[in-house]
Formats: structure tokens, C-alpha cells, sequence
């Protein structure tokens, strides 16, 4: 089970989660993280091999997507 | 290979950072730290050849020469300064369980006992706080310190390591060119104005940097893994000189 998690004042939030095989599920996910994207959030997907890469489309098999918020020079 | 940092966007008239630029700064902070203290140090040493009995006054310069350094320091080190929070709340509960999933064991306990996550990279080994990081370079003997925060405050401190380690390791030279750059000089300096329950944490990244090889810039992920893990061999087996301190995040 994969699943979409935003990164918050809350801690995090799970937003959705789907199964490489439940399009449907997936779909409906890939439609809230277009609206965190929009929102101004950015996706860091946990690959399989355990390493990070940002994304900008909802990939099907992963073990996580975390939203984030952008980072700036303090 | 991995994608840049979209923050770069923001930065874009700034030159990525890399080992070269990591070099410059450290030289270029190397002649501005000496450029202060040498005329102190001669004014200091000429009023005793004229008359010994200026010696105070050549103490007052010398203490100065002493201060500018250090006022360098602490600005680099306070990057990492403790912040006065209230007790944490359910959200940090919830956050430092994110942040605990993101660390391995070692880093994890590391973090939660200093407030620092520890993460090896190319350019060395970070220590990521909630509101910048240092990076200690392969060999352990010099830092280099940045102010970098996500752009909300209103987060849990562990999330805000939490996004700054994810950056890091999205894009660690988009990370250290996003970030503005505080301080490069001599640990030792740096771990003097550290707060003590941070401390570990820099004795732990040096233990790890000093055992760290200098990955040349190209090298694919797959060879930098392989020589990082050797490397960690052969010092697990003693046949590695290492400069360790008492700390180690891989014993």
C-alpha cells in the first residue's frame, strides 16, 4: 500500500492511499496531490530502494509521497 | 540523475555550490580571518619591542585578535542554537515519528538526544537542525555552517528537520547553494560556541567525516555508495586511520 502523506502544523496528514493495481484508488489520489502542487507544496517520493526523488506526478510504486513545503535561506 | 532543487529558481543568480566553491569559501574566509588578526598580532608584538612596559596594551590587541575569530564562530554556530520552545506538543509527537522513520537507528537516537539529524552526503557529513545545518567535510577538520529554514514557522521543530533533511537529499548541491552560508573555519572553533547538548552530534559528524573519501563530483550514486560503504568497513575494522571522538553514528 502506497500512500500520499502532507507534511503539516499537525505533523503530518495522511491524504490518500492506494495499491499499485487500484487505478481507481490511485487515480483519486494523483487528483488531491495536483491540488497540494497547486497549493504550493512539492513532492518527495520514497522509492523502493529507499532513496528520495522529487516528483511532479504521482507515481504508481512507491512505499510514500510526502508533501512539503518550499525551503528558503534564513 | 536526480532533479534539481526547484528552490534553485529563487537563487538563480548564485553559482551552485560544489567542491570548488565549498574551497573558495573556506580560503577566501581564511584570508579575512587573518587579514583582521594580523595587524593585531604585529601591533601587539611591535609595542613590546618598542616598550616592554606597554605590555598590557599589546595584551588588549592580542585579546582582540583572539575575539574576531571567535565572533565568527559564534555567528556560524548559531545556526544550530538551541531554541526556547515549550514542551512539545501531540504535533512534534506526530512530526518526530516522521522524522524517526526518515533517520536510521543511529541517526534517530542521535537526533533525538541533540536535535540534529546526521546525514552523509557528497560534499561530507550534515548535521540538519530546525533552522540551518553544518556540513563537515571529508576529514573532519573544517566546517561549514548555514542558515536555511522552511517557509513556515508555525511547523513542529522535527518537521522542519524533516524538510530540510528531504531537500538535502533530494538535491544536496541545490541544498547548500539554496541556503545562505554562514561560516567556514576550523571545527574546533565551531564546537566551542556549540551548545553542549549539541555537541555530540558534531563529534559524531567528524567521527564520520573523518573516515569519509573525497567522492569526486560525477562520480554515479551506485560507486559513491560503494566506496562510502567501504570506507565504513574499513574503519569498523580498525584498518582506516580515524580521527573519532567519543561518538560514532555506524559503532
Amino acid at each position: 500500500m502506497s500512500r500520499l502523506l502532507r507534511m503539516d502544523r499537525s505533523g503530518h496528514t495522511e491524504l490518500a492511499a492506494w495499491s499499485p493495481g487500484d487505478s481507481v484508488a490511485h487515480a483519486r489520489a494523483a487528483t488531491i496531490f495536483d491540488e497540494q502542487l497547486a497549493g504550493g507544496y512539492m513532492g518527495v517520493a520514497r522509492l523502493r530502494d529507499e532513496s528520495f526523488e522529487q516528483v511532479k506526478q504521482l507515481p504508481v510504486d512507491v512505499e510514500y509521497v510526502l508533501l512539503r513545503r518550499p525551503i528558503v535561506g534564513g | 540523475m536526480a532533479a534539481a532543487l526547484p528552490e534553485l529558481d529563487a537563487v538563480a543568480w548564485r553559482r551552485p555550490a560544489d567542491e570548488r566553491s565549498l574551497l573558495l569559501r573556506e580560503r577566501i574566509s581564511a584570508g579575512y580571518t587573518a587579514l583582521y588578526v594580523a595587524p593585531l598580532v604585529a601591533v601587539a608584538a611591535g609595542l613590546m619591542w618598542l616598550e616592554p612596559f606597554l605590555f598590557p596594551v599589546s595584551l588588549l590587541a592580542l585579546a582582540h585578535a583572539w575575539v574576531v575569530p571567535e565572533l565568527f564562530a559564534n555567528r556560524g554556530a548559531g545556526v544550530v542554537r538551541v531554541p526556547r520552545t515549550p514542551t512539545p506538543g501531540a504535533a512534534e509527537r506526530v512530526a518526530q515519528g516522521l522524522l524517526g522513520d526518515l533517520l536510521g537507528h543511529e541517526a534517530r537516537a542521535l537526533q533525538r538526544r541533540t536535535g540534529l539529524a546526521l546525514e552523509r552526503g557528497r560534499l561530507g557529513v550534515w548535521l540538519v537542525g530546525d533552522a540551518g545545518a553544518l556540513l563537515v567535510r571529508p576529514g573532519g577538520r573544517r566546517v561549514h555552517t548555514y542558515c536555511v529554514r522552511v517557509a513556515d514557522p508555525e511547523l513542529p521543530p522535527s518537521d522542519r528537520v524533516a524538510h530540510l533533511l528531504l531537500a538535502l537529499r533530494e538535491d544536496e548541491r541545490g541544498f547548500a547553494t539554496v541556503a545562505n552560508h554562514a561560516f567556514a573555519g576550523a571545527t574546533w572553533r565551531i564546537r566551542r560556541r556549540l551548545a553542549p547538548a549539541r555537541r555530540p552530534a558534531l563529534d559524531a559528524a567528524v567521527a564520520a567525516a573523518a573516515r569519509t573519501p573525497n567522492v569526486p563530483h560525477g562520480m554515479p550514486e551506485a560507486l559513491v555508495r560503494d566506496v562510502q560503504r567501504r570506507s565504513s568497513v574499513r574503519a569498523a575494522d580498525g584498518t582506516a586511520p580515524s580521527r573519532s571522538t567519543s561518538h560514532s553514528p555506524d559503532s
